[in-house]
């Protein structure tokens, strides 16, 4: 064995037992990059109607259209989150609360994700996609018959 | 134009198609042509007991079908159910394994992969019938399954949608909507 070997046979070994001892840690993802008042602007809309509780009932109804199935809502806090399953996976959390006497403002944000595919999920960012989500709601038969009152 | 910058430009267009190709598929928040249809199918009408009451058989209906109750919500009405169970399908295994077998003879061995577990969930919505309040009760029921393969990979997100799936579901709530109905 000549020098050289003996010389990095241990050299590997040292910068195994370094590279071993490094945890890598993954990224935080908390704070996300982007501009959340713009993000939020798109996000959320104001509905006319009196009634939050009926409002959080519209938003699972349109859900329910949309092909979610609900994990959980809380009618204190306002807030409804729902997942669907199609082949991709699409969770949203909606929340409602009283600007006044006679309009709410809807909140939405959903992320995306290819579990299949091993891919992770990703805020949706598409302006389109929130507003096609509104369209929905507000073609909800129960929030037009909340209008009406 | 510099070459750098022709490079750059010809890349654009396909990072834009890149950026396309991992994003949201259009639609996926819009209302189906379907969705009247679905919701038909997926919703019973109550008469003549409260939403509390169909809640309460709705969670009772639940229970006896194995699954656990996740979350409620009674004062939206709203109950969110799961339950895990066996995916084997023996001629999926058969298949598997029969593959497995043709790939060692060709000399590619590969693993048998087949569907071992399936976590099912459901939600349960109710919510008054129309103007007349007080009288009638709407029941909207919706589930879905993540199944695994005997890697414990995902192997199939999807909803679980049929005719018979709702019908043998309200025939089992108009029990328990009867039987609440009975209850002191």
């Amino acid at each position: 064995m000549n020098g050289r070997a003996l010389c990095t046979i241990p050299g590997s070994i040292i910068a195994l037992a370094v590279l071993g001892g490094c945890a890598f840690t993954p990224p935080q993802a908390v704070f996300e990059t982007g501009s959340a008042l713009e993000v939020r602007s798109y996000q959320s809309r104001v509905l006319q109607s009196a009634d939050r509780d009926a409002a959080l009932r519209a938003v699972i109804a349109t859900l329910q259209d949309l092909g979610f199935v609900l994990d959980s809502a809380d009618a204190t806090l306002g807030t409804v989150t729902a997942t669907k399953l199609a082949h991709y996976r699409i969770r949203m959390t909606v929340a409602v609360r009283k600007v006044d006497e006679r309009q709410v403002l809807v909140r939405a944000n959903a992320d995306y994700s290819e579990p299949l595919k091993g891919k992770s999920a990703v805020s949706i960012e598409d302006p389109a996609t929130y507003q096609d989500f509104f369209q929905a709601l507000e073609r909800s038969a129960f929030l037009a018959a909340q209008n009406v009152e | 134009m510099t070459s750098t910058s022709r490079r750059l430009t010809a890349a654009l267009p396909l990072a834009l198609l890149a950026a396309c190709a991992t994003g949201i598929p259009k639609g996926a928040l819009r209302l189906p042509p379907e969705a009247a249809a679905d919701r038909e199918a997926q919703t019973r009408r109550y008469e003549g007991i409260t939403e509390r009451e169909v809640l309460a058989a709705g969670a009772g209906v639940l229970q006896d079908l194995g699954f656990a109750i996740d979350e409620s919500e009674t004062r939206l009405g709203l109950v969110v159910a799961s339950k895990e169970r066996s995916a084997v399908d023996e001629k999926q295994v058969a298949a598997a394994y029969l593959m497995t077998l043709l790939s060692i003879l060709a000399l590619t061995p590969t693993e048998p992969t087949y569907a071992t577990r399936q976590v099912l969930r459901v939600a349960l919505v109710t919510r008054p019938a129309g103007v007349d309040r007080a009288g009638a009760t709407l029941v909207r029921v919706t589930f879905q399954r993540s199944v695994f393969d005997n890697a414990d990979r995902l192997v199939r997100l999807e909803a679980v949608t049929g005719p018979e799936l709702y019908q043998q579901f309200f025939d089992r709530l108009s029990q328990g909507v009867f039987l609440e109905g009975q209850s002191p």
